[in-house]
């Protein structure tokens, strides 16, 4: 008996592991398509991403200036029609957005682990943490955010997208803090954690084990939406020219064509807009995506 | 109810002293003084030490420089001590409590790119046009978010409701810089509808501030771009907030018992519904007045309207930091300030707290 069991169990484990990875992608898609609009976002989200990774290897910018070519309407050779130094707007656009999103994603990583953390923390201890740690979200919540970032930012030199995606990552917790402490609040309530609680778990086991895959819809929408913070936050840093990222990306494309007055031109339309429409797509986007998000993580909605 | 409790701190139960400590920081205004006082004080202690103890930091470069230029070390110290309001010979600990003092009297230093003028004289002439124009701005988008968030609650799952949500959730998508580049672009260049070379700036040459519809108007006038921007942008915030909590307020039983009455359905709108479901969006304030006025850097910049927040960004770029100081810390305050007249306004309107 003892055999048999040891000669098939890796056997089975094998195969339905991989099936049941790819069944929950399958059910989780299907979910997904229910809900037109956050299907649409999901997929551009994806592309857009993909395309910002990738399309730097296959087609990288070139920097060299043209003079012969400056403020160039879209035509084949161009197809955005070239900046105030003559080069291509399309290959900037294609080449802009992995820097953005960099600093979008990694600081709403950050912030999402912060006001999690902090947040459920908050909750579950109770007592002088929870008062001291809501003084704070409410005293960082005062400060313009913006201005902040901005003040630091002049401050502190940073450098490239870690220094800027740390910064903006570090300071966004408090609102995601609050939605999560009330959260908790409820969750803790519950029978499964007074069940965990009786057994004696440690506190890290229930916060992460039981109560957080409660809360994991109510997260993800949240880092969603903390991903389009992070980029309103860096595009306007960089609009600013308060941090110096160098090479291309959106946010610096909106900088020169503004420094460079390009708004006055009467060729220079494409250039302008191609960076901003760029931006407010992904934004819509991860918006129409985060309203979908709910529906993926709420189990009464997958048939196994 | 036992949460709320959980959350005040714990103090001596018996004694003439205790109990009157414990009643008034039960009271809900006298929190949010406590609150509003603690967050200028962390802001002001903040920024303190950021520029006292960053390595290579503003004075020490300050002072640096101006030996590098020739002027004698103890010229140099002298001069930073005067920027900065600050005496560099006494201990940190000291310094730290002569700039409290200092900041509590209004005394902020003197800026750098403006020789001779003190940080809080800049402060009074710019701060009043982001206090007006953003201002004017969210009062607006309040009082439109609220009146649409009604209309949407009321009309829900018709086209009204439909539209509204989709079109002003997108503007609301759109960062609000790129809403302004966007207004210039067309508006300005492209159509020329406006006319922005004449709207640049605060205020007309040869207008001066006074008591008169025609400063007011040209004010307006001038304000009005970065104001269409900060409606445009937050309305939809509101518009969202309201009509959820519309929603909730609508299935209430004394709705139904003012319709009951014999109300007509605008009095049971405005009074009963609108009146009670309103409260929620007060705690949002906060938030919207900081986004506002964080926003005003960006904004009053594209739109060369001289207010704090195109102030704070040029002192950034030029690294003036008695003034990046003074501006952060006011800006801070006023929306400490505004929060405060939120709260009192909340307190009138919603009475359970009044009587607590």
């Amino acid at each position: 008996m003892a055999v048999a069991q040891q000669a098939t169990t890796p056997k089975r484990r094998e195969l339905p592991r991989a099936f049941g990875w790819l069944g929950w992608l399958g059910s989780t898609l299907r979910i997904m398509r229910r809900n037109k609009i956050g299907f649409a976002g999901f997929l551009i989200v994806v592309a857009m991403t993909l395309i910002s990774y990738i399309a730097p290897i296959f087609w990288p910018f070139d920097p060299t200036a043209d003079p012969m070519s400056i403020y160039k309407t879209p035509s084949s050779a161009h197809w955005l029609g070239t900046d105030s130094q003559g080069r291509d707007v399309f290959s900037q656009i294609l080449n802009g957005g992995a820097a953005i999103l960099s600093v979008g994603y990694i600081a709403a990583a950050i912030t999402t682990v912060i006001g999690v953390a902090l947040g459920a923390l908050a909750a579950y201890l109770g007592g002088a943490v929870d008062t001291v740690l809501t003084w704070l979200s409410d005293v960082f919540l005062t400060i313009p955010q913006f201005a902040l970032l901005a003040v630091l930012a002049g401050f502190v030199h940073l450098n490239g997208i870690w220094g800027v995606a740390l910064l903006i990552g570090f300071f966004g917790w408090p609102g995601l803090m609050r939605a999560i402490r009330s959260q908790v609040l409820s969750l803790k309530e519950r029978e499964y954690v007074e069940a965990a609680k009786m057994l004696d778990m440690p506190t890290s086991y229930i916060i992460f084990r039981e109560i957080a895959p409660g809360m994991a819809g109510y997260i993800a929408t949240h880092f969603v939406l903390n991903v389009t913070a992070a980029m309103y936050a860096s595009v306007g840093l960089i609009f600013l020219g308060i941090v110096p990222l160098s090479g291309v990306n959106w946010g610096v494309m909106l900088n020169l064509a503004w420094t460079q007055g390009a708004i006055f031109f009467q060729d220079s339309l494409w250039y302008i807009l191609s960076p901003m429409i760029a931006i407010v797509l992904f934004q819509l986007a991860m918006l129409s995506m985060s309203r979908s998000i709910s529906e993926i993580f709420d189990p009464r909605l997958r048939e196994r | 109810m036992a949460i709320a409790r959980k959350r005040t701190i714990a103090i001596p139960q018996f004694g003439v002293v205790p109990l009157m400590l414990r009643r008034a920081t039960g009271h809900f205004l006298v929190r949010r003084l406590l609150r509003a006082f603690f967050t200028i004080f962390f802001v002001a202690t903040c920024t303190f030490w950021l520029v006292h103890l960053m390595p290579g930091n503003p004075i020490e470069v300050y002072v640096n420089q101006q030996i590098t230029q020739g002027i004698p070390a103890e010229l140099a110290r002298q001069q930073a001590a005067s920027l900065f309001a600050i005496d560099l010979d006494a201990p940190l600990w000291q310094q730290y409590l002569t700039y409290l003092g200092d900041m509590a009297r209004g005394d902020m230093g003197n800026s750098i790119i403006r020789q001779g003028s003190s940080v809080s004289s800049i402060i009074i002439q710019y701060l009043p046009w982001t206090l007006f124009s953003v201002g004017i701005g969210l009062l607006i988008s309040f009082v439109l978010g609220v009146l649409l968030g009604i209309l949407a609650a009321y009309r829900r799952e018709t086209w009204v409701d439909h539209v509204l949500t989709n079109v002003l959730a997108a503007i609301q998508a759109i960062p609000n810089y790129l809403v302004a580049i966007l207004l210039l672009v067309y508006l300005g260049v492209r159509w020329e509808v406006i006319d922005i070379a004449a709207m640049r700036g605060t205020l007309s040459p040869g207008v001066h501030a006074s008591f008169s519809l025609s400063f007011l108007g040209d004010a307006l006038y001038h304000a009005s771009l970065p104001i269409f921007v900060y409606v445009l942008t937050s309305i939809g915030s509101w518009m969202l907030a309201m009509r959820a909590s519309t929603e909730t307020t609508l299935n209430e039983d004394y709705v139904n018992a003012g319709l009951a009455r014999g109300l007509s359905q605008t009095r049971v709108a405005i009074g009963y519904v609108g009146r009670n479901a309103i409260l929620p969006l007060f705690t949002q304030l906060m938030i919207a007045v900081g986004f506002a006025v964080g926003g005003s850097l960006l904004i009053e910049q594209i739109f060369s309207y001289q207010g704090i927040g195109s102030m704070l960004a040029t002192a950034i770029g030029q690294r003036d930091y008695p003034l990046i100081q003074g501006i952060l810390l006011t800006i801070t305050t006023s929306v400490v300030v505004v929060n405060l007249i939120a709260d009192l306004l909340y307190s009138r309107l919603d009475p359970r707290l009044r009587r607590r």
